[in-house]
């Protein structure tokens, strides 16, 4: 019952805000359509299921109101995130599927010629609602061919999630700013049989997520900006001898760790601090009273390279130039970007997604609670994949086959030493990037 | 009156009807062939054209969404220098060895048991059918709770015995990773061989055992010397497509492990989808895929030969 007036409360406040002028106080143009739809239009949505219930249901519930101002019915058929990339990969090959998916990472960038040019989209919505953060810059825009080639949506954003108690326990009065703190807490919370769990099994989201931050964090990088591949560096050596480190504060097993299981284990009161999206403090309100009064987020620790790497899931919505209803395609995406629907959504996900365009980080949703913030905050420093070089297959081969979660496990599970880690890191790079 | 129809009718079978179409129908050859078209057809639809097509596309460069070019033996060139499928080719081995090894054994032992009427023996074959009829995936997920590093039964039940002191973590490591996938593949592979044994049991003459018995032969010589010859054919068919299966088997790992840690519980079904699918990589993702094809085929000819020696 709190509950549902806290949400109504925030939707209520968002409603507020949005007739401010949040979004450049042009949201009530949003129902003039831009595209001139297709006649006989209709559209298949292919989207990842919600990690939290009520974004399925507002998605659906705009949608409903699209097809109400315009027309066009639009069938959505949402399935595990981690299917798309199968998903999307077939329909590019085959020529038949979808008219739009939402994907992730930088999977419009092994296919950019199958998709509709949506720069026009881009460029209205970039300049309406305050413009993209950089990295969705990046997972948007295809710089050889000077176009968009998908719309960028969000990041089901990571910060730190921890026991308020086990930290204070420890001396902190908050969760460290810096790398070294960072260290130091976790070794206090190690003796006092509290320990961290950070995954290190082939966990698509949460293994890649920190062990990117971390390598970034000490300046490091896979690939130069020529795609030369770079990580045999002083960099990679701290980076993996610091991980070395936290590794021994960590609960056992966490080498098989798939994404849901840091999840679990914090919600079973076994470990005081992982790295995840905002579902554990959403389930933990919900189902685990106990430890979600507790339960803290922060935005993650910034390494010795001085600013903040962060490493994201990021979602856009691409169009394949199957589609017969281009048209009625970007119109449905500029209509979900509008704030009439950006901003429920956004509202009723409570952090979930932090958007890609920047006036959507000022809803009021991201200071309702001091938890929520530091997902407002995680495309604000954030590289995309493959850094730093440049998204696209070679990128994308070396997410999907784990070279660095594999060369932080190296080090740490088996006890390989940075520069053995790094060397076969380094030659499976080679491999993948062809230098 | 039924004299004259058959009368008739024998004599519309003796003589070449007037019809061009009737005369074709009536040669063995022709009728023949075109009773099998649907079946080839079929064949050559699912599973000539996607055969050759990964073939070619081994050959090429080609990514999702563009054909590529011709490169040869570009791809399997790559991938001889690959760390990663060096580490697919060992364990694909490996696993398929041992799980076939343990699968026989334990299926043939259980068949053996279940070979005796007993009370709810019905009951006890049908439940040990279950591992085998439930879901890969269903299956493979309830094993990972089972192997879990902090809520692992199988680590408790441990702990409770005195055998450890701390919960195993299974599928963090890389050789109990390895070992922990052959269990489940053997956990469900066993009622394969276990029926298959079951019914090659129960095709056996008791009278040959009841004669070797009254010649005085041990159980051990009557298994030696009858039991095991006559289940021969039996065995390799068995062997052979449960071989092919364990080879190809993808959904158990992808659940479970995705072929970590590291890559250590990497095998070519896995290395395929994550190279052509999540990568991008057709050209290479088939190579990989193809690479298994002569193994594949040495065994689907000894299942054909096995087949026929048995009929």
């Amino acid at each position: 019952m709190t509950e549902i007036s806290r949400r109504q409360l925030m939707q209520l406040t968002a409603a507020g805000a949005l007739a401010a002028g949040v979004s450049g106080g042009q949201a009530f143009a949003a129902d003039t359509p831009m595209f001139p739809i297709e006649k006989g239009a209709k559209l298949q949505l292919l989207r990842w299921t919600g990690f939290i219930e009520s974004d399925d249901a507002q998605w659906k519930k705009n949608t409903e109101a699209f097809t109400r101002a315009t027309g066009v019915p639009v069938t959505i058929q949402d399935i595990s995130w981690t299917d798309i990339q199968a998903k999307s990969g077939l329909a590019a090959e085959l020529g038949s599927g979808p008219d739009i998916i939402m994907g992730f990472y930088d999977d419009p960038f092994i296919y950019p010629d199958k998709l509709v040019d949506v720069s026009k989209l881009c460029e209205y919505l970039s300049k309406k609602h305050g413009g993209f953060f950089s990295v969705a810059h990046s997972y948007g825009y295809d710089v050889p061919q000077k176009r968009w080639i998908a719309v960028p949506i969000g990041a089901p954003g990571a910060a730190v999630v921890y026991r308020d108690s086990w930290i204070k326990e420890c001396g902190y009065d908050s969760f460290p700013t810096d790398f070294d703190k960072m260290l130091d807490l976790s070794r206090k919370l190690k003796k006092n049989n509290h320990p961290i769990g950070l995954a290190l099994g082939h966990a698509v989201g949460d293994g890649n997520t920190w062990c990117h931050w971390m390598l970034w964090g000490f300046g490091a990088k896979s690939v130069d900006a020529d795609n030369k591949v770079a990580i045999e560096s002083k960099e990679t050596y701290a980076a993996l001898k610091y991980a070395k480190e936290l590794y021994k504060t960590m609960i056992p097993g966490v080498s098989s760790w798939l994404d849901v299981n840091n999840n679990e284990s914090f919600l079973a009161g076994q470990i005081s601090m992982t790295i995840n999206g905002i579902s554990i403090w959403y389930v933990a309100q919900k189902k685990f009273p106990e430890i979600y009064k507790d339960t803290r987020n922060a935005t993650l620790p910034v390494g010795p390279v001085g600013h903040q790497t962060m490493f994201n899931l990021f979602s856009q919505a691409f169009i394949f130039k199957y589609s017969k209803y281009p048209n009625a395609a970007q119109e449905y995406l500029r209509f979900m970007s509008e704030p009439a629907q950006m901003d429920p959504w956004l509202t009723g996900m409570e952090g979930y997604v932090t958007p890609a365009l920047k006036d959507y980080t000022k809803l009021p949703v991201w200071t309702s609670n001091p938890n929520i913030t530091p997902y407002r905050d995680a495309l604000a420093h954030n590289h995309a994949v493959g850094y730093a070089g440049s998204p696209g297959r070679a990128a994308a081969t070396a997410l999907n086959d784990f070279v660095i979660v594999n060369m932080f496990a190296d080090a740490c599970v088996n006890g390989a030493s940075p520069e053995d880690a790094a060397r076969d890191a380094a030659r499976q790079l080679k491999q993948i990037y062809g230098t | 009156m039924s004299d004259r129809v058959g009368v008739v009718n024998s004599a519309a079978f003796a003589r070449p009807s007037g019809s061009w179409l009737r005369r074709m129908l009536d040669r063995p050859n022709v009728l023949g062939i075109l009773l099998a078209a649907p079946a080839v057809l079929i064949l050559l639809l699912l599973l000539a054209y996607p055969l050759c097509l990964g073939i070619w596309l081994s050959l090429t460069n080609a990514v999702l969404g563009t054909p590529g070019h011709f490169i040869g033996f570009g791809n399997y060139a790559i991938l001889f220098h690959d760390p990663v499928y060096q580490e697919a080719v060992f364990y694909a081995f490996f696993y398929t060895i041992c799980s076939e090894a343990l699968k026989l054994s334990f299926g043939l032992g259980l068949a053996i048991l279940l070979n005796r009427q007993f009370r709810g023996y019905r009951v006890a074959r049908a439940i040990m059918l279950l591992p085998w009829v439930a879901p890969t995936v269903l299956s493979a997920l309830a094993w990972n709770w089972l192997l879990n590093p902090q809520f692992s039964a199988v680590s408790w039940l441990l702990i409770k015995l005195g055998l450890t002191h701390s919960y195993i973590d299974f599928l963090g490591q890389a050789w109990p990773a390895r070992i922990s996938l052959i269990v489940v593949n053997v956990w469900r592979g066993i009622p394969y061989y276990a029926m298959g044994y079951l019914a090659g049991l129960q095709a056996i003459p008791k009278d040959l055992i009841e004669a070797a018995s009254i010649d005085g032969a041990t159980r051990i010589t009557i298994f030696r010397r009858i039991i095991w010859p006559l289940l021969w054919p039996v065995t390799t068919i068995l062997l052979s497509f449960s071989t092919i299966w364990t080879v190809t088997d993808f959904q158990l790992i992808w659940t479970m492990t995705r072929g970590g840690p590291l890559n250590a519980t990497q095998v070519f079904t896995t290395l395929a989808y994550q190279r052509a699918i999540n990568g991008g990589s057709l050209g290479q993702g088939a190579a990989v895929a193809i690479s298994v094809i002569p193994i594949m085929l040495i065994l689907a000819i000894i299942a054909l030969r096995s087949t026929r020696e048995g009929r």
